[in-house]
C-alpha cells in the first residue's frame, strides 16, 4: 500500500468497536494513515476489517508494537487495565499515545479546549463522552469571564450505545467527569449524572449542563457557546445545540445533543463518536505540535 | 396467605411532592412515632434516593448522611431503608449509608437496565445488608422481559425483588398477570409499588397480594410522586378487612396520619397532568417540573406529556421537560 510520505504513521491497538471506528476516522485524515492494527484476538471482526483495507494487522498485542516500532502514534483503544500496562511502554518508546480507555493515566483532553503544559503532551487522555460534550460549553461560559461555583452535568445516552464495560463503570464515569471539571476550571462543587434509555428508535446522545451563575450576561456567554458550538462541529459533524443556553434565578442550563458520523459505529451513539472524533483530533494536534 | 410486609415510603417517595425539601426536624418526628406503629421498613431520603440532590431533579434540603441519621437514631423496632440509583448515586453513597446503619437497599434501575444494578447489589451483599433489586417503569417491559430481568436481579444475589409502577399506568388485570407470573418464576419475595394516577393503587395492591407478592409499598394519605402511592392507611384497613396478615396497628396508624399534618398539609389528588402522565406511562416525578415549565413558559401541560411521551424519556431525563416546553413556547414540535 501506497502513502504520502509526508503522513504521520498510526498504531492502533485494541480491534474492538472503537478500535474499527477509528480505523475508519484515521484513514478519511489528510494528516495520518493507519499502518498497523492490533489486537488480541485472531478472530475478531476489527482484524479481518483491516486486512480487508489492506491495512498490516497482528493479533500479537502490545508486542508486536514493541517489536515493530516504526510508527509515530499510538491510539489505545483497548481497556483501563490494559493502558495501565501499555502506558509506560509507549514512553520509554517514545511514541504519542491517545489514550481512549477510561484509565486516567494521561493529561485529560478536549480539542476544543487549549492545554497549557509545560511539556509536550505525551498521552492524552480522552476523558468520558459526557466530558467531551460538556467541557468545552463550561469553557466557553467561564471564557465569558464568569465562574460557575456550581457545575451539573445530565447525560442520556442509547441503551445499546452502553456495552457491559460502561455498564459496570457508571461509578468510574461520574468519578473521572467530575474530576475533568475540577482540573479543568478548579470548579469544586460538580455532580454528574447518566441515563440509559432504552427507547425505540434509538436516541442520540444528549448533555444538559447546569451553572450556577450570580450576574451573567446571557447574550456574550451565547455567542461564546455559539462560537465553540460550530468549532466542536469542525471535528465533531453531529454535536449541536438543542437548547440554547436559557439563564433563570442564577442557573444557566444548556443542551446539547450528539449524532455519530455512522463510520462504523451506528448514528445514534454519539457518545462513541465524540470520543473517536476527538481522538483522531487531539492526534491531528499533536502531529501539528501545537499540544 | 403470608403476612404482607409493609414498606412505608411517606419520608422517600413523598419527597417528590415537597420538591425534596423534606426538614430533618419532619423526619425525626415522623421516625419517632412511626416505630410503633408496626410497618416493617421505613424509607427515607430524597425523592430519587441516594445522591440523587441536584438541580436536574431537585435539589434536596438536607443531606443524606443527616437524614440517615436522624431516622436511625429514631428507629428501634421498624428496619430503615434507602432508594439507590446508579447513575445519581456511587458507591461511596452506599458506604455513607452503611456507616449510618441503613438495614434495607433498594437498589433500582430503569427496568430495561437491569445489569447496571448487579455491581451494587454486589456491594450491598459483600457489606452483609439486605439488598432488594427493584424495577421502575416496570410497565413498559411485557410480562416474559419482566420474568427475565427479575431472573437476573435472583442472579445477582439479591433478597427481593420489587416491580414499580412508576408511572401509575396498571390496571388490575396487568398486576396479577405480571405478579402471578413472577412468584412463579422466582425463590425469592416479590414487591409491588403503586401509583395513584389513574386511581389504582389500592386495589393494584390487593391484586398484587393477591397474586402472590409479599412486600407493598405505602406512605401516609398516599404521599408521593405525581398523583401518590398506595394509601397506606387506607391499604391496612383493606388487608385487615380481607384478613391479610400484617404487623400495623391500625389505631396507631391513625394518630400517625393525625400528627404528620404538620408537614403532609394536603392529600395528593388526581391531576389532569397526573392522569396524562399515567396514560402516557410517564415517571410520576415528572409532574412537578412539567407544571413549573408550564407556568413559567405558558405552554400546555398536555402538549408538553404529549411530546415527552413521543421523545419516550425515562426518570432521570426531567432536563428534556426544559427542551421541550422551550420548544414547544416557540411554536416547535408542530
Amino acid at each position: 500500500m501506497k502513502h504520502d510520505d509526508k503522513k504521520c504513521s498510526v498504531a492502533i491497538i485494541g480491534t474492538g468497536n472503537i478500535g474499527i471506528d477509528l480505523l475508519y476516522k484515521v484513514r478519511r485524515s489528510s494528516e495520518m494513515y493507519v499502518k498497523y492494527f492490533v489486537g488480541r484476538n485472531k478472530d475478531s471482526k476489527g482484524i479481518s476489517i483491516a486486512k480487508k483495507l489492506g491495512v498490516k494487522t497482528s493479533f500479537d498485542g502490545i508486542s508486536f508494537l514493541v517489536e515493530n516500532n516504526d510508527y509515530d502514534i499510538v491510539f489505545d483503544a483497548t481497556s483501563a487495565s490494559d493502558h495501565v500496562i501499555h502506558a509506560p511502554i509507549f514512553r520509554k518508546l517514545d511514541k504519542k499515545v491517545v489514550d481512549l480507555t477510561p484509565s486516567n493515566i494521561g493529561n485529560k483532553s478536549v480539542p476544543s479546549i487549549k492545554i497549557n503544559t509545560k511539556e509536550a503532551l505525551w498521552n492524552a487522555n480522552m476523558i468520558t463522552c459526557g466530558g467531551q460534550a460538556s467541557l468545552p460549553i463550561i469553557d466557553a461560559i467561564v471564557k465569558s469571564g464568569v465562574m460557575p461555583d456550581y457545575v451539573e452535568i445530565v447525560t442520556s445516552i442509547a441503551s445499546d450505545s452502553a456495552g457491559i464495560a460502561t455498564r459496570r463503570n457508571i461509578d468510574e464515569y461520574i468519578n473521572t467527569t467530575e474530576s475533568a471539571v475540577k482540573s479543568f476550571f478548579g470548579i469544586e462543587k460538580v455532580k454528574v449524572i447518566l441515563n440509559l434509555n432504552p427507547a425505540e428508535p434509538k436516541v442520540n446522545m444528549q448533555t444538559t449542563i447546569y451553572c450556577r451563575i450570580s450576574n451573567a450576561d446571557i447574550n456574550v456567554i451565547a455567542s461564546n457557546i455559539d462560537k465553540k458550538v460550530d468549532y466542536i462541529q469542525s471535528y465533531v459533524p453531529g454535536y449541536k445545540l438543542a437548547l440554547k443556553p436559557i439563564y433563570i434565578d442564577s442557573i444557566l442550563t444548556t443542551s446539547v445533543m450528539v449524532s455519530g458520523s455512522g463510520d462504523y459505529l451506528p448514528e445514534y451513539a454519539g457518545n462513541l463518536d465524540i470520543i473517536t472524533c476527538g481522538a483522531v483530533e487531539v492526534a491531528k494536534k499533536m502531529i501539528k505540535g501545537e499540544v | 396467605m403470608k403476612r404482607v410486609i409493609i414498606s412505608d415510603t411517606t419520608l422517600r417517595d413523598g419527597n417528590h411532592a415537597v420538591d425534596h425539601k423534606m426538614t430533618l426536624e419532619q423526619i425525626e418526628k415522623y421516625c419517632c412515632e412511626v416505630d410503633d406503629v408496626g410497618v416493617d421498613i421505613v424509607e427515607v431520603g430524597h425523592g430519587n434516593g441516594l445522591g440523587a440532590s441536584s438541580l436536574l431533579v431537585g435539589l434536596g434540603a438536607e443531606h443524606d448522611k443527616d437524614m440517615l441519621r436522624i431516622a436511625r437514631k429514631n428507629l428501634k423496632k421498624t428496619k430503615l431503608g434507602i432508594h439507590f440509583i446508579p447513575g445519581f448515586g456511587r458507591i461511596r453513597d452506599l458506604t455513607i449509608a452503611f456507616d449510618e446503619g441503613v438495614d434495607i437497599f433498594r437498589i433500582a434501575s430503569h427496568c430495561t437496565e437491569v445489569n447496571v444494578i448487579e455491581r451494587y447489589i454486589n456491594v450491598v451483599k459483600n457489606e452483609g445488608r439486605i439488598a432488594y433489586g427493584v424495577l421502575m417503569m416496570s410497565h413498559s417491559l411485557n410480562k416474559n422481559e419482566l420474568i427475565k430481568n427479575c431472573k437476573l436481579i435472583e442472579s445477582y444475589g439479591a433478597d427481593a425483588v420489587v416491580i414499580m409502577d412508576s408511572a401509575g399506568y396498571y390496571l388490575r388485570e396487568n398486576v396479577k398477570e405480571r405478579i402471578t407470573c413472577l412468584v412463579d418464576a422466582i425463590d425469592i419475595p416479590v414487591g409491588f409499588h403503586g401509583h395513584n394516577n389513574l386511581g389504582m393503587a389500592i386495589i393494584n395492591s390487593i391484586e398484587a397480594i393477591k397474586s402472590g407478592a409479599t412486600i407493598i409499598d405505602a406512605s401516609i394519605k398516599g404521599f408521593g410522586a405525581g398523583a401518590g402511592n398506595t394509601q397506606l392507611e387506607v391499604l391496612i384497613q383493606v388487608l385487615n378487612r380481607l384478613n391479610i396478615s400484617n404487623s400495623v396497628s391500625i389505631k396507631k396508624l391513625f394518630n400517625l396520619v393525625k400528627t404528620s399534618e404538620s408537614f403532609i398539609k394536603t392529600y395528593p389528588n388526581i391531576q389532569p397532568g397526573n392522569i396524562m402522565s399515567g396514560n402516557h406511562g410517564l415517571f410520576s416525578g415528572f409532574c412537578k417540573h412539567v407544571e413549573k415549565q408550564s407556568k413559567l413558559l405558558d405552554v400546555d401541560e398536555y402538549d408538553i406529556y404529549k411530546a415527552l411521551s413521543e421523545r419516550k424519556v425515562v426518570a432521570g431525563q426531567e432536563d428534556i421537560i426544559i427542551e421541550v416546553a422551550n420548544e414547544l413556547s416557540r411554536g416547535g414540535l408542530n
